[in-house]
């Protein structure tokens, strides 16, 4: 039989150990119990599923595989919180609604599920790492029989390293315990440890693994003049010619172009220039080129209350929501608004508050894009009448309405 | 080898032990059965038809999903107010299907039901698929799926970190340690039984394959004790994450302010509604697959009746968080609240609503009849309406709330596109393909873990020696 050469060629090998073969659970138990008692430590019982209490017949310790999970569980748990801790609250604060930076409660979905994740990791791979796991080969599996461990079948091997054995007395011992016969077991020459090929193929995967993270790490800490790569696009730059560079395409050179000779823009049909820029030639022009009526002030007031007043507030001292903000927060880069008061703008003509709003001055934009010609003059008249009410004099007052302010 | 199961009485057991596989009860019977389905030169001609589809089904899903990708997620119904629509509700319904077999797995291990050997490896793996569904939503329903890394808190050229303290961020965290976990507890259940599988092995694809996975296990006591301690652990560990991830799940709701959504029943509420489908789905599955590849003696009418317990309880719970949610709604006397219950009841989705008070709360009390319990066609036809009415739960939570809250004036009906219609329906698909796969290259049931709830597992202490008594 195949069986029996396989035996013959092996004894000229090391012996590994004694292998012998039980019909059940009761048996193998007992053998176990015999075996310990007996005064062996190196030795294996194998089984197809696990047996209830053959660690004590065995006389094994027990695994020391649940400090290993709590102390990984624990390192999880602090791990997280301090994660969070630093990424929320340290490193980049995230302010929500004025809720504290940091707090327990709502960091502990994440600590939790990082904990339980450490601690399966350490279950699993403790449990792997322990037990040398993967393993290539033992030697037992050069029996035949030996299949069966995974299948019906109960054996119980003690190893030659074992400082009580003795090829002879302990295959007697083997051989009185089981009903089947007794095998030796040889080493096959075969190392316990993962070939060579199939170590070499894991670095090597692990190394090319490695590749990406090593090339974003090396990307991160160098300097380059070409532009980032981007592999998705999005929107983020798109071909097109952006205003005031240079375009070939056209004999002048200018990507923006200028209006064709003859053509008006669409909304840019001024019929008075005067009306339109504030100006008469050069000069800002000082009286108003529209009619100033109640309805026109009513409507400036309205315009003004929606345009102006979060800069310079509704008196027009430039203490606006805005700049009140801004000074609260005291932030570097803001210009404070002027006061429309002050005697400068006072003095300036109506020309030149005309083109202000139109235009924009220092940080304030521009906002003839968004209101009408005849809106802007309404705003300006505002403005002077209100110029005029913060710097009143009983003079000003019409001598029928001062009976009703109390004063002559 | 095999023994009289009655003989099996001990001093710590004070009942006989149940019996729990019929038929021929020895080991290597166990063997046979469960291995043979894997051995087959060829599945049955059903497995054929049933891949051809649901293979078909998936790759329909990487159509839609690849169309979704390349155009955007307006090719989806989910649109002002809704702006979740089906990819949260299908989200949801995968997640909670993935929690029967973590429950199986691990709470009922914890609890000593040995019943779940049979059935703890099948659901397991559907544990796994659908985490695998429900996981595709989130992903690509954030629209520039190239960024759905931000999601995780890696450093970055923006030098920013993702908010720790949102319920979205929550989930991700739930959903992946869920997905990983029940992943190292599935594969180390498997482990034993792929050295059953490559000692079997008679060619040498199936033995490299099936050794590889193996890891070389060869059965050691010494293992055993190892392996033991860490599947408890394991267990002990799954069984509060299985609690926390549906927890999470609805705190993505109950943190947010919508009327509907904002209420502190929803963690217990979800959780029972997850297990509920988990096992309607279980059901669904088990049925059909014990018929098709012979293992109506493992996989006995008993545990069938059991399951169907646990899903008459659940829905029971279910119905009861129904009832509750109204309750409070009036009790609690917010307008808001009182409006969304009622709009759930006789708004423009009452249909939705009524049909999953039918599916989730009426059809389950049909199982009260032990008749009904243990008939074939009766659990298979409830359970599928279980995995309606879950769907549609979820369905009337997201959609309900959205298109009606605080302002009128923006109010809206959700209508699904046909790519969400195709995109779910592939989802189908794929956990189908995965778990027929799954059928055919691995054992559907624990083969070492049934063998130990076998008479001839249990030592009987006749050996003359004290020890032995003790321990059975």
């Amino acid at each position: 039989m195949a069986e029996s050469v396989a035996i013959q060629n092996a004894s000229e090998r090391p012996l590994h150990g004694v292998l012998a073969e039980f019909d059940d659970v009761d048996s193998i138990s007992a053998a176990a119990r015999e075996v310990r008692d007996a005064g062996y430590t190196r030795f294996d019982v194998y089984s197809p599923f696990p047996i209830h209490g053959i660690e004590r017949h065995m006389g094994l310790r027990p695994t020391k595989l649940p400090w290993i999970v709590l102390v990984c569980g624990l390192s999880g748990t602090s791990l997280a919180l301090f994660f969070q801790w630093w990424t929320n609250a340290v490193d980049y604060p995230f302010k929500i609604s004025g809720k504290p930076l940091f707090g327990i409660p709502a960091n502990i979905p994440v600590t939790f599920e990082f904990t339980v994740l450490l601690s399966a990791f350490a279950a699993f791979f403790g449990m792997l790492i322990l037990n040398r796991l993967p393993e290539h080969h033992r030697p037992v599996f050069e029996s035949s029989r030996f299949r069966r461990a995974t299948d019906d079948g109960f054996f119980l091997a003690i190893e030659a390293d074992d400082p009580q054995f003795d090829a002879a007395k302990t295959r007697a011992l083997l051989q009185k315990l089981s009903r089947h016969p007794v095998e030796l077991c040889h080493d096959s020459g075969q190392s316990a440890a993962m070939p060579v090929w199939i170590r070499s193929a894991l670095v090597a995967v692990g190394a090319l693994a490695l590749l990406p993270l090593a090339a974003v790490v090396w990307a991160r800490a160098s300097d380059t003049t070409r532009p980032p790569i981007h592999i998705v696009q999005d929107m983020d730059s798109q071909q097109r010619f952006r205003a005031q560079v240079a375009n070939q395409v056209f004999a002048d050179g200018r990507a923006m172009r200028p209006d064709p000779a003859g053509t008006v823009a669409w909304g840019e049909l001024r019929t008075d220039a005067t009306l339109a820029s504030g100006k008469r030639g050069d000069a800002f022009l000082e009286t108003f080129p529209v009619p100033v009526t109640d309805a026109v002030i009513a409507r400036g007031r309205e315009r003004f209350a929606v345009y102006c007043t979060p800069c310079h507030g509704q008196s027009g001292y430039g203490d606006g929501l805005v700049a009140l903000r801004a000074a609260e927060l005291q932030e570097q880069n803001w210009v404070q608004p002027s006061s429309l008061h002050d005697p400068l703008v006072r003095a300036r003509p109506v020309g030149q508050i005309f083109d202000t709003i139109r235009n924009g001055v220092r940080t304030m934009p521009a906002y003839g894009r968004q209101m009408s010609v005849e809106d802007s003059w309404a705003i300006t008249a505002y403005v002077r009448a209100l110029q005029r009410s913060q710097n009143a004099t009983i003079d000003d007052v019409p001598a029928a309405e001062r009976a009703k302010l109390g004063v002559q | 080898m095999t023994a009289n199961p009655t003989s099996a009485l001990h001093l710590d057991e004070p009942y006989a032990r149940p019996i729990l596989v019929d038929g021929d009860r020895d080991l290597a019977s166990v063997t046979r059965r469960v291995c043979g389905v894997v051995e087959a030169p060829k599945p049955p001609r059903a497995w054929y038809i049933a891949i051809t589809i649901t293979s078909a089904m998936t790759v329909m899903l990487f159509a839609m999903v690849a169309y979704l990708i390349v155009t955007g997620v307006g090719v989806w119904g989910n649109n002002s107010p809704a702006f979740w629509g089906w990819d949260i509700v299908n989200f949801v319904f995968w997640v909670g299907i993935a929690h029967a077999g973590t429950l199986i797995s691990a709470i009922l291990f914890l609890l000593r039901q040995k019943w779940r050997t049979s059935i703890n490896r099948a659901a397991e793996a559907m544990t796994l698929f659908a985490v695998c569904c429900a996981g595709l939503y989130p992903s690509i329903h954030v629209g520039r799926v190239w960024l759905a890394y931000w999601l995780f808190p890696l450093p970055n050229q923006m030098q920013m970190w993702p908010n720790f303290r949102s319920p979205l961020l929550w989930d991700v965290f739930a959903v992946s340690t869920y997905a990983t976990v029940s992943l190292l507890f599935w594969y180390m259940g498997l482990v034993p039984d792929l050295a059953t599988l490559r000692d079997r092995a008679t060619t040498k694809l199936r033995k490299g394959l099936y050794g590889f996975f193996a890891l070389g296990w060869c059965g050691s006591a010494r293992h055993w004790q190892r392996y033991e301690r860490a599947y408890l652990i394991l267990a002990a560990l799954a069984t509060p994450l299985v609690l926390s991830v549906h927890s999470v799940v609805s705190f993505d709701f109950a943190v947010s302010q919508v009327p509907g959504w904002h209420t502190t029943i929803f963690p217990p509420y979800f959780v029972a509604g997850a297990i509920f489908s988990g096992f309607g789905m279980v059901v669904t599955t088990m049925v059909p697959a014990r018929e098709l590849f012979g293992l109506k003696e493992l996989v006995t009418l008993k545990h069938l009746e059991n399951m169907n317990k646990v899903i008459l309880a659940t829905g029971s719970m279910v119905g009861l968080a129904y009832a509750t949610e109204f309750f409070i709604a009036w009790y609690g006397g917010n307008p808001y609240e009182r409006f969304v219950f009622l709009n759930r009841a006789l708004g423009p989705y009452w249909w939705a609503y009524w049909l999953m008070v039918f599916c989730n709360v009426v059809a389950p009390q049909f199982l009260w009849f032990k008749k009904i319990r243990t008939s074939l066609w009766a659990m298979f036809v409830i359970s599928i309406f279980v995995n309606i009415g879950m769907w549609l739960e979820r369905f009337v939570i997201v959609v309900t709330s959205l298109t009606r809250d605080y302002l009128p004036t923006s109010w809206g009906y959700f209508k699904p596109t046909a790519v969400d219609v195709c995109t779910f329906a592939g989802t189908f698909g794929l956990f189908l393909t995965l778990f027929l796969l799954f059928c055919r290259f691995l054992p559907m049931v624990a083969i070492a873990e049934v063998k130990t709830v076998l008479p001839a597992a249990h030592p009987h202490g006749g050996h003359g020696t004290k020890e032995g008594a003790h321990h059975g």
